[in-house]
């Protein structure tokens, strides 16, 4: 690093950490040492402390001894002859920064807890949405996982034009990135600039405005620490591992717009102690050499124009993005995307109209690849508020193409229609609702896009199983009437299918090892009756992915012999969990929590938890924040569940599991249920009630508690007594 | 008599701007050099003693061999390759043995320090318990004293060890190594024995086949390069602090017109750093003060100078060949010596001056010389009585020149701790980046720059090599007199770096560091071991130090401990240059170490005459490094995908390092 960033850097550390110093000791006598501090709703303390000193700052008190260790780590300044070494100070002195940035934010919530939205969109009065919580971060930390963000780009301040500003983010949200924004250049900021011309911020389209001074790069940074020690199962203080995983697995860097500040170069000091190096469009000293970063360190005086390409070629990054030939972008970026009220050009399905996709597969010769129809009516030949009927049928045939691929294939209409700029779908089946926004209209949207779209990613994702994709879209009523009782029917035996598909018919399960990239010693194991924890993966696409690719992270598991029917032992799975973890975990039970359970990544949609004054198992979901009755929230669960390690009477386990008849039979299965949040037993009312019924206890449905009846073990026992719940006189569990 | 002052026939010239304005001064008249006594001496070198040829083991001779010339083998029938391996394997149980006692001193201080007695603590606890986890000693949940005091006893015992178990730190070194030691049963086991057994060995009619020699001489120098050496550093360090980078200043300007002028020369840095503590205490400053000056200036000479150096910056004035050029000065009360290196010329030459010769040691003593006995267990005590000695004599001092612009400054300190730190921080310290730019070529390669300085040879040789290598992006390392030189010519200083090659240049500006990096003393040559076994451990230049582009060269090498030092670095995989060896008399055996010891060792000797030559040499063989390597070509940057993270798994250990490594 040359002389003058890290001088530079050095002088803005000890600005910054007088700063949050001076900050702290007024709030310290304000509001005393036991004044409780945190970020909102995480279980990572400040997560950078935590992640670099293993340190959890609970109160103000608490962060006098991180000041001393800031003061420890800032150097003396560089001296303009004869200087020390200054590369390895001026790291030091980043990273000091942002333990003093943490401190000096998390005083902020404790002085204003709405400085920040605390929201996953800017509401109608405040831009900036602060540090993500752990729902938002476990939610967006999955796509860290699976592959669909390869990292972030932590924005610091904005360029002068605010169409160039589109622009860059355009770019950035097309190498599936997401943009974390924050600070001002000369008083205009890049998410106002972006909001001003007409583009939406927010998590959903992964441009998150993180807040409007450089001390919130910590958000940034913070974020990455978590992704590490959730997924990674990298442990507090282990900062070296920390560092390194987040090197090379979390592809992000710092892009700064106009003059570099001190404090901007202490930052981007920090930073590089993560491997993120710095990409400036100002004209500042570069460091060249690599080492600390996989390439270059600062990178500056780039244009506008090439700043994305640069800044992902000098991070070491390759985003594989097919060009689907639509007038408009298309990435995981838009996914989330929304079509609102005042934007909204036209509908389908949804209520609105009827509307319907099925995708079926045929002989060879009864498709044509690439063939994309439409019969009836296209958004060109309608006027803003005219909706349509729409049915989507498409056509697959190839060699290695089953039946049971069908309902993987058609599952991925909802989120590749939803990569396409200004489109929003949602649903899927007979239950598909699409919004269309004029700016996508304007640009030339029409349906035939969304067959292209189709055609070229099935082919992309799928080409190992289909040799042949049409696409035949219909807005005429008629035909939309057709293509739907073709779905419905080709649904009902799709389903009977499913249902009869169980862990005792099948001779193999499939492991899952797609988060290997982020989570390196977990492994999952899919049967049919228990999906993948993550809810995304079922038996059937461990199935598809294994046909796909032979060599990849869905591998066959003969699941071998049965040596205990109700924990769940198979000798297969032993055998397989214990290679592929090389002697970690030596064996797995299917469906138990106490013995051997199954290890966990992080990336669950739910946490199981014995209760044992309840003797009964709770539920709790990742969307749910408030307390729950084991005393612990989702959060903090997640770290005992999480990081590959068995825990007994803690596991993760996705939504699906909960009503499988396979669920927890160790156990004593649903019977042993008490607790789960309102939200989640109301989302899975239908199946749980079903099952309720097929075990003879249809009442048991009502027995079980939510936040409702209580948040403490003594509250919910006293409910469950009332109710007669059977957990209450079964064995005990524990 | 009169000899021209600016070297002689015999010998290079001077090239050092202060010892020539020293050597013009009236007041150096009298003074006679080695560079006057290489002129008076007249004769050239015996070729038989130069070539290695001649043998004085039995008094059957002494006989002179003439290496293919039937009637010219030794009386007992000994070859002129037994004969001059025979001498070459003395000269490296000799330099061990130097290494060795000095060392044994240390360790019985260290021992001292830990049980509380002395002036001295244990100062680096970090250190300590890394150390004491290579011993296998238990460090968790036990006091700093109770682990210090194992360490120094099992320390101690190295020594001694009579078990033909290796002895305890050869497993720091990388597996490739160890394996080959083992394959070739060169393991050291007990560091004395070592030296015991190759003086046994090369006794009349015991060991006579030189590559046989030469496996114990392996052995000999590794107890020496893993075994004393190392255990000197890493002690010291525990209880003196491990060196960081620091300012300070070099050449024979550092002595001070007004203050008491005391040169601590020698090699054991007990005795400097008692006296280092002891001059900062009042009683004695006040003394000074009494006697009319304004302070006691401790400067260092030769190897205890780059001791003191290294950890608290005192200035060094001289090396080697300038010992006799620092008391023409007149401007020195006291020289401190203790072993190793100091002429006995200092005497004659201190005559001239009021300077008193003060030797501390009693294995070390010198006519004419003023002994007092240094005294480990009353350190302070003993430091005082020589400071006073000094001190007493400031009111003698005549007249005296000390030419005052003739101070460098440097930035000195780089342990393989600091180098480690210095490159990624609190945080992310680690050879990485050194890899990383040696693999991308902006660093071509490591060289090390070792060893004494010769009146026979030019007294800027080492400069010149060393401008070479870093013109070609050679990153330099230097221990000893040499570490002196490059500092008095200005390239330990991190504004050097315009010196270099751009890409060097690059990577020194980038890290803020000079590019000649001064690693201490002569004993811690083995901290370049440390660190070329850093570079392997940290992957991608191959598994062993004979796989690094890296050389090592101790150009102007007089001492015989410059010879066991380059044994141990070949025995330990790395290549060294010598300007000359005394085994050319001898054509298979010089074959041997210049070529033959490659197969067995992985690496050989090599000897080149002039600077250029030398220079020129290693970076060839940095470059055919490299091409074994295969990192002379350019590479394209790898761009990573998701599958390709996803196949790091295999690569990350589970859990993460948990901040250890």
């Amino acid at each position: 690093m040359s002389k003058i960033i890290c001088s530079a850097a050095i002088r803005g550390a000890h600005k910054i950490v007088d700063m949050a110093e001076e900050k702290y000791e007024e709030a310290l006598k304000k509001y005393g040492p036991e004044k409780e501090v945190s970020f909102p709703n995480t279980a990572y303390f400040l997560p950078i402390i935590y992640s670099m000193l293993g340190a959890k700052v609970q109160t103000l008190g608490d962060m006098k001894e991180i000041f001393q260790e800031c003061r420890k780590l800032l150097p003396p300044l560089v001296t303009d002859k004869l200087w020390l070494p200054y590369l390895a100070p001026a790291l030091d002195a980043g990273m000091s920064t942002f333990f003093a940035e943490e401190m000096f934010e998390a005083v902020r919530y404790l002085e204003n807890s709405e400085f920040y939205t605390k929201t996953e969109d800017p509401t109608a009065n405040n831009l900036w949405l602060g540090a993500a919580d752990d729902v938002i971060f476990r939610k967006r930390g999955v796509e860290f996982v699976d592959g669909s963000a390869p990292g972030f780009a932590a924005i610091m301040g904005s360029p002068a034009d605010k169409e160039v500003a589109s622009k860059i983010a355009l770019e950035l949200q097309e190498k599936n990135l997401y943009i974390f924004m924050h600070d001002q250049s000369n008083g205009i900021s890049m998410p106002e600039q972006l909001v001003k011309n007409g583009v939406q911020v927010g998590w959903g389209t992964r441009l998150v405005p993180f807040g409007k001074s450089y001390t919130t790069a910590v958000f940034a940074i913070g974020f990455a620490c978590r992704v590490a020690m959730a997924f990674g199962g990298i442990k507090p203080g282990d900062y070296k591992g920390n560092l390194i995983y987040n090197k090379d697995r979390t592809f992000a860097f710092v892009m700064a717009f106009g003059e570099v500040s001190d404090e901007w170069y202490a930052n981007a000091a920090g930073a590089i102690n993560w491997g993120f190096p710095t990409i400036s469009d100002w004209d500042i000293p570069q460091v060249l050499p690599t080492g600390i970063c996989t390439y270059e360190h600062v990178v500056s005086n780039v244009p506008h124009d090439e700043i994305v390409q640069k800044a992902i070629e000098v991070r070491g990054l390759k985003v594989n993005v097919t060009k689907i030939d639509i007038p408009m972008s298309f990435g995981p970026a838009f996914e989330g995307e929304r079509v609102r009220k005042d934007d909204l050009f036209m509908e389908c399905g949804g209520g609105r109209t009827p509307g319907v996709e099925v995708l079926i597969s045929k002989d060879m010769n009864e498709v044509e690849d690439g063939l994309v129809t439409i019969e009836g009516p296209d958004i060109k030949d309608i006027e803003v508020g005219q909706n349509l009927p729409l049915a989507i049928l498409v056509e697959v045939a190839g060699r290695e193409m089953q039946s049971d691929f069908e309902p993987i294939l058609e599952r991925q209409f909802h989120h590749l229609i939803n990569y396409i700029q200004g489109i929003m779908h949602m649903g899927q089946r007979n239950i598909m609702w699409i919004r269309i926004g004029k700016g996508a209209v304007e640009k030339g949207l029409s349906f035939t896009h969304i067959g292209k779209v189709l055609h070229g990613k099935l082919h992309q994702e799928f080409g190992a199983i289909i040799d042949k994709i049409q696409v035949k879209i219909y807005t005429e009523a008629n035909k939309v009437a057709e293509v739907m009782e073709l779905a419905k029917k080709t649904y009902a035996g799709r389903d009977e299918r499913l249902g009869s598909m169980t862990d005792e018919t099948e001779e193999v399960f499939y492991s899952c090892t797609l988060c290997q990239s982020f989570a390196p010693s977990h492994v999952c194991v899919i049967t049919p009756e228990r999906v993948g924890m993550c809810g995304a993966y079922n038996w059937l696409d461990g199935k598809a992915s294994y046909q796909i690719n032979p060599t990849g992270p869905n591998q066959p598991i003969q699941k071998g012999e049965c040596t205990d029917p109700m924990v769940g032992y198979f000798t297969g799975i032993n055998e397989f969990v214990n290679q592929a973890s090389r002697g970690a975990v030596p064996q797995v039970s299917c469906y138990s929590l106490m013995n051997d359970p199954m290890t966990a990544c992080g990336c669950f949609e739910a946490i199981a938890a014995m209760l044992p004054q309840a003797n009964g198992v709770m539920f709790v979901n990742r969307d749910y924040m408030g307390m729950t009755p084991s005393g612990m929230k989702f959060t903090t669960l997640a770290g005992m569940a999480g990081g590959g390690a068995q825990t007994p009477g803690f596991m993760g386990v996705s939504k699906h599991y909960i009503a499988s008849p396979k669920l927890l039979l160790a156990e004593g299965g649903l019977k042993r249920v008490v607790w789960m949040p309102k939200m989640l037993k109301d989302e899975l009312a239908e199946k749980l009630q079903q099952r309720c019924k097929d075990l003879g206890m249809p009442e048991l449905y009502d027995m079980i508690a939510t936040e409702e009846q209580g948040t403490t073990e003594e509250e919910i026992v006293a409910f469950l007594k009332e109710k007669g719940h059977p957990a209450l006189t079964m064995e005990t569990a524990v | 008599m009169a000899v021209k002052r600016n070297g002689c026939e015999g010998c290079a010239d001077i090239t050092c701007p202060s010892s020539k304005q020293v050597l013009a001064q009236d007041i150096a008249k009298g003074v006679k050099t080695a560079y006057d006594r290489i002129k008076a001496r007249g004769t050239s070198a015996c070729l038989f003693g130069s070539g290695g040829t001649c043998c004085r083991n039995c008094n059957m001779g002494p006989c002179q061999i003439i290496d293919g010339v039937e009637e010219m083998i030794g009386v007992c029938g000994a070859t002129a390759d037994t004969v001059a391996a025979r001498n070459f394997a003395r000269v490296v149980a000799s330099g061990t043995a130097a290494h060795t006692d000095h060392a044994r001193e240390m360790v019985r201080g260290f021992l001292e320090t830990a049980k509380g007695h002395g002036p001295h603590q244990i100062k680096d606890v970090v250190k300590l318990k890394a150390l004491a986890e290579v011993f296998g000693i238990v460090t968790e949940g036990r006091e700093t004293k109770e682990i210090a005091i194992e360490l120094g006893e099992r320390a101690l015992a190295e020594f001694g060890k009579q078990d033909n178990e290796p002895i305890s730190m050869l497993k720091r070194a990388v597996p490739k190594r160890q394996a080959i030691w083992k394959k070739l049963n060169i393991a050291p086991r007990g560091i004395d024995r070592e030296v015991v057994e190759m003086m046994h060995r090369t006794h009349m009619g015991v060991d006579q086949d030189y590559k046989n020699i030469m496996l114990q001489a392996s052995r000999c120098a590794l107890a020496d390069g893993w075994g004393s050496s190392m255990l000197s550093t890493e002690l010291t360090d525990i209880m003196f602090g491990t060196p960081v980078p620091r300012r300070a200043v070099v050449d024979l300007g550092v002595l001070k017109p007004d203050q008491v002028n005391i040169c601590v020369h020698g090699h054991e840095p007990l005795l400097a750093e008692s006296l280092c503590i002891a001059a900062l205490e009042k009683d004695m400053i006040d003394l000074a003060k009494k006697q009319g000056a304004k302070g006691i200036n401790l400067v260092g000479v030769c190897c205890t100078g780059n001791e003191i150096l290294m950890r608290r910056g005192i200035p060094v004035a001289a090396g080697f060949v300038q010992q006799e050029i620092v008391l023409s000065t007149g401007a020195v009360e006291a020289m401190v010596g203790d072993v190793q290196c100091i002429m006995q010329s200092l005497v004659e030459v201190a005559k001239n001056f009021h300077t008193d010769i003060i030797t501390t040691n009693y294995r070390a003593k010198m006519e004419g010389a003023t002994h007092i006995q240094f005294e480990e267990e009353a350190a302070i005590e003993s430091a005082k009585g020589i400071l006073t000695k000094a001190i007493m004599n400031f009111k003698k001092r005549g007249k005296f020149f000390i030419p005052k612009e003739q101070k460098v400054d440097v930035v000195v300190g780089f342990s393989h701790e600091t180098i480690n730190y210095m490159l990624g921080g609190s945080f992310r310290a680690s050879y990485r980046p050194l890899n990383d730019n040696i693999i991308n070529g902006r660093i071509r390669g490591v060289a090390a720059i070792v060893g004494c300085d010769n009146f026979h040879l030019s007294d800027d040789g080492h400069e010149v090599i060393a401008r070479e290598l870093l013109k070609n992006n050679v990153l330099v390392l230097a221990t000893g007199c040499a570490a002196t030189a490059l500092g008095r010519a200005g390239l330990a200083n991190p504004e050097a770096a315009k010196y270099c090659g751009d890409s060097l240049r690059e990577v020194c500006e980038t890290v803020g560091m000079p590019p000649v990096l001064h690693m201490g003393s002569c004993v811690d040559n083995s901290r370049i071991l440390i660190a070329a076994t850093q570079m392997v451990k940290q992957g991608g230049l191959g598994d062993d130090i004979s796989d690094l582009p890296a050389i090592g060269t101790a150009p102007l090498w007089m001492s015989e401990k410059a010879v066991a030092i380059g044994q141990y670095f070949v025995a330990s995989g790395a290549q060294v240059v010598f300007q000359d060896l005394p085994t050319f008399g001898a054509k298979e055996f010089n074959n041997y170490l210049l070529e033959g010891l490659m197969g067995p060792l992985g690496a050989h000797w090599n000897v080149a005459k002039e600077p250029l030559e030398i220079a020129r040499l290693m970076i060839a063989a940095i470059d055919s490094k490299r091409e074994a390597l295969g990192i002379n070509k350019k590479k394209d940057r790898v761009l990573f995908d998701m599958d390709m993270r996803r196949d790091l798994g295999a690569g990350v250990p589970n859990t993460g390092c948990q901040g250890h490594k």
